[in-house]
C-alpha cells in the first residue's frame, strides 16, 4: 500500500511534467496538424541555459533565490525565441508542401539542436547543484519533498493560467478560430502567422520551465534528454487525444501515473525478471494501445469533429 | 471616386481562364449587385478582392489603394469584410466569441496583454464584448450569445457571418449568396437586413443568385459569364439588356 500510494505522488510529480511538454505538443498540431518533433529537444534546451546560468551564478556567490529566478527567465526567454525560429525557418516556408515534408525537418531540427548542444555543453552529464530545499513530508504514508509539491503547485498555475489565455483572452480567441480555420479565421482579420508565432512561443515556454522541472528533479541535464522527454511528452498528447488541451494535461498526469505505478510493480509482476529499468516501456505500450483501439484520444472526439 | 475599383483583373488557373479584363466600381453607399449564371467567375473575383488568390493581371483598389495579392487579413483591415457562400462558422465556438473574433483585427492585446491582464487589456476585452453583443442584435440574433455556432438555425448561421462580418468595421461588406437555400420570408427579411446595413453607411457587394432580391434591393448590378463583364448598369436597364437575357436562357427569342 506504502508503495502504491509513494508510486501514485512519483507518477503525479512526473505526470505534470510530461503535461507541461505535451501542452506544446498539442498546441501546435491543434493549428497546424503539424507533430513539432522537435519540441523534446526544446526541453532540453531549457534545462541546458538553465544550468548555464545557475553554476557560474552560483559560483559568484549571488543568492540562491536570485540565481532561480534568473535561470527561469534566461531558459524561457531563450526557448522561446528557439521556438519562434524553428516555426520561421523549418516550418513556415513548408506550410503549403505536403504533410511528410516538415515531419522531416521536424527530425532535422532535432538532430541539429542535440548537435549543438553537446559541442556546447559536452557530451556528459551536467549535475544540477544541490541548491533546493531538500525538505520531505509524510502525507499518507508516502514521502513527499518540497521539490515534488513545487513542481506540481507550478505546473497546476500554468495549466490554469493557459486555460483561461486559450479561452478568455483575444489571443486565444484567434487561436482557437485559426485552430478551426485557418483560411476563415484569416479572412475575418486575423494574422494567422502572428498567431501560429505566439502558439510555438508560448509551447516553448512551457517547454523551458518543464526543462528546468526535469533537470531539477533527476538532478541532472544531458544533451540527449530531450529525446525520451519528447518522445514520452508526445505519447501522452496522443493519450488525451491531440488538438486538445485538456487531453493533453488529462493524458500528461494519466501517462506518468501508469509508467511510475508500472515501475513499482513490474518487477512483482515478472517474477523479478524485469527491473524498473524497463518503465519507458509503459508510455510506448500506451501509446500503441491508444493508437490501436481509440486513435482519437480519450478527449479526442471535438478534433475528430473538427477534421 | 469609387470606394472600390476593378480595374482589368484577369485570373487564370493552368490553362483555364476564369477572369477576364473584368473592370467595375462599386461607389461609397451603394448596394452592388454582382450577378451571372454558375460557373461565370463571381466567387472567384469575390476571392480575387478579399486576397484568397493572386490576381493574374490588373489592379483592385480600396479608396484607391491598391489591395491586390495583399493578405487577406491586411485587406480586411482596410476596411473590407466578406461572408461566405457556403457557411464557414467557427462550428465549435460560442456565436458571441465567433463575432469577437471579427473584432481582432481592431484591437491591440498581444501575448503580454493577455497574460498580465492589465486594466487596459481587460477595459479592451470588455469593449470587445459590448461591441459585438451590440452587432449580434442589430443582426436579429439577440440573446443567442451562448450558443455553439454550429447549432444555430440555418437562417441565423447566415446572420451570425455578417455580424462577424460587421465586426471588423468594414467600409464595404462583400455577401457571397446570402440568401441561398432560404426561403420567401427569409429572404425578404434578409433584404430588409441589407437595407438597414446600407442606411448605416456600408457599402455592400453582393453576389445572388436570386433574381428578385438583386433587382429589389441593388442600386447597380453588373453581370458576368464566361469570366467577362457582359452588362453594367441600374437593374431595369440590366434586366432588358439582350445580352443577360441570352446568358441566362441560352438565346433571345428571335
Amino acid at each position: 500500500m506504502d508503495i502504491f500510494v509513494q508510486q501514485l505522488v512519483n507518477g503525479l510529480v512526473l505526470g505534470s511534467i510530461y503535461a507541461l511538454v505535451a501542452l506544446g505538443y498539442t498546441m501546435v498540431y491543434g493549428i497546424l496538424e503539424l507533430i513539432n518533433f522537435a519540441h523534446g529537444e526544446v526541453t532540453m534546451i531549457g534545462a541546458m541555459v538553465a544550468l548555464a546560468v545557475i553554476v557560474p551564478l552560483l559560483g559568484a556567490g549571488l543568492p540562491v533565490a536570485l540565481v532561480l529566478l534568473l535561470a527561469i527567465l534566461a531558459a524561457v526567454a531563450a526557448c522561446m525565441a528557439l521556438g519562434y525560429t524553428i516555426e520561421r525557418i523549418a516550418y513556415r516556408p513548408l506550410r503549403r508542401a505536403p504533410r511528410l515534408a516538415p515531419l522531416i525537418t521536424a527530425i532535422g531540427v532535432s538532430i541539429v539542436l542535440q548537435n549543438a548542444a553537446m559541442l556546447i555543453w559536452g557530451r556528459g552529464y551536467i549535475s544540477f547543484p544541490p541548491i533546493l530545499p531538500e525538505g520531505a513530508h509524510q502525507i499518507l504514508g508516502a514521502v513527499v519533498t518540497d521539490l515534488q509539491m513545487v513542481i506540481v503547485g507550478l505546473s497546476v498555475l500554468i495549466m490554469i493560467g493557459l486555460t483561461f489565455l486559450v479561452e478568455r483572452t483575444r489571443l486565444g480567441r484567434a487561436m482557437r478560430a485559426t485552430a478551426q480555420s485557418r483560411e476563415v479565421a484569416e479572412l475575418m482579420g486575423v494574422n494567422v502567422n502572428t498567431v501560429i508565432s505566439a502558439t510555438f512561443i508560448i509551447g516553448s515556454a512551457l517547454a523551458a520551465i518543464a526543462g528546468i522541472m526535469v533537470s531539477a528533479y533527476y538532478g541532472l541535464a544531458h544533451y540527449y534528454m530531450g529525446f525520451m522527454l519528447g518522445l514520452k511528452a508526445f505519447s501522452a498528447a496522443v493519450l488525451g487525444g491531440i488538438g486538445n488541451l485538456a487531453g493533453a494535461m488529462l493524458g500528461g498526469l494519466l501517462l506518468g501515473v501508469i509508467e511510475a505505478l508500472g515501475a513499482g510493480y513490474i518487477g512483482d509482476l515478472t517474477g523479478g525478471f524485469l527491473g524498473s529499468n524497463y518503465q519507458d516501456v509503459f508510455a510506448f505500450m500506451v501509446l500503441i494501445m491508444v493508437l490501436v483501439f481509440r486513435p482519437s484520444g480519450l478527449l479526442g472526439e471535438r478534433v475528430a469533429q473538427r477534421a | 471616386m469609387a470606394l472600390l475599383s476593378v480595374e482589368n483583373v484577369a485570373k487564370r488557373f493552368g490553362g483555364l481562364s476564369a477572369l477576364e479584363a473584368v473592370s467595375l466600381s462599386v461607389n461609397a453607399g451603394e448596394v452592388y449587385g454582382l450577378i451571372g449564371p454558375n460557373g461565370a467567375g463571381k466567387t472567384t473575383l469575390f476571392n480575387c478582392m478579399t486576397g484568397l488568390y493572386t490576381v493574374s493581371d490588373g489592379a483592385i483598389r480600396l479608396d484607391g489603394v491598391p489591395i491586390q495579392n495583399r493578405k487577406p487579413h491586411v485587406i480586411v483591415g482596410r476596411g473590407f469584410a466578406r461572408t461566405f457562400q457556403n457557411i464557414r462558422q467557427f462550428a465549435n465556438m460560442t456565436a458571441l466569441e465567433n463575432v469577437m473574433v471579427g473584432r481582432h483585427v481592431r484591437t491591440r492585446t498581444g501575448v503580454l496583454g493577455a497574460v498580465l491582464r492589465d486594466r487596459r487589456s481587460r477595459a479592451e476585452e470588455q469593449v470587445i464584448r459590448d461591441r459585438s453583443r451590440e452587432l449580434m442584435e442589430f443582426v436579429g440574433l439577440k440573446n443567442r450569445g451562448r450558443t455553439l455556432a454550429g447549432h444555430l438555425a440555418y437562417g441565423d448561421q447566415r446572420r451570425l457571418e455578417i455580424a462577424r462580418a460587421l465586426a471588423t468595421d468594414p467600409k464595404l461588406l462583400a455577401l457571397d449568396e446570402p440568401v441561398a437555400g432560404m426561403n420567401p420570408n427569409e429572404r425578404r427579411e434578409m433584404g430588409e437586413l441589407f437595407l438597414k446595413l446600407r442606411a448605416s453607411g456600408i457599402t455592400l457587394l453582393l453576389i445572388e443568385h436570386d433574381v428578385k432580391l438583386v433587382m429589389g434591393v441593388c442600386d447597380r448590378v453588373a453581370v458576368l459569364d464566361y469570366g467577362k463583364k457582359i452588362a453594367e448598369g441600374v437593374p431595369d436597364e440590366v434586366r432588358r439588356d439582350p445580352a443577360v437575357i441570352e446568358a441566362y436562357l441560352g438565346g433571345a427569342p428571335s
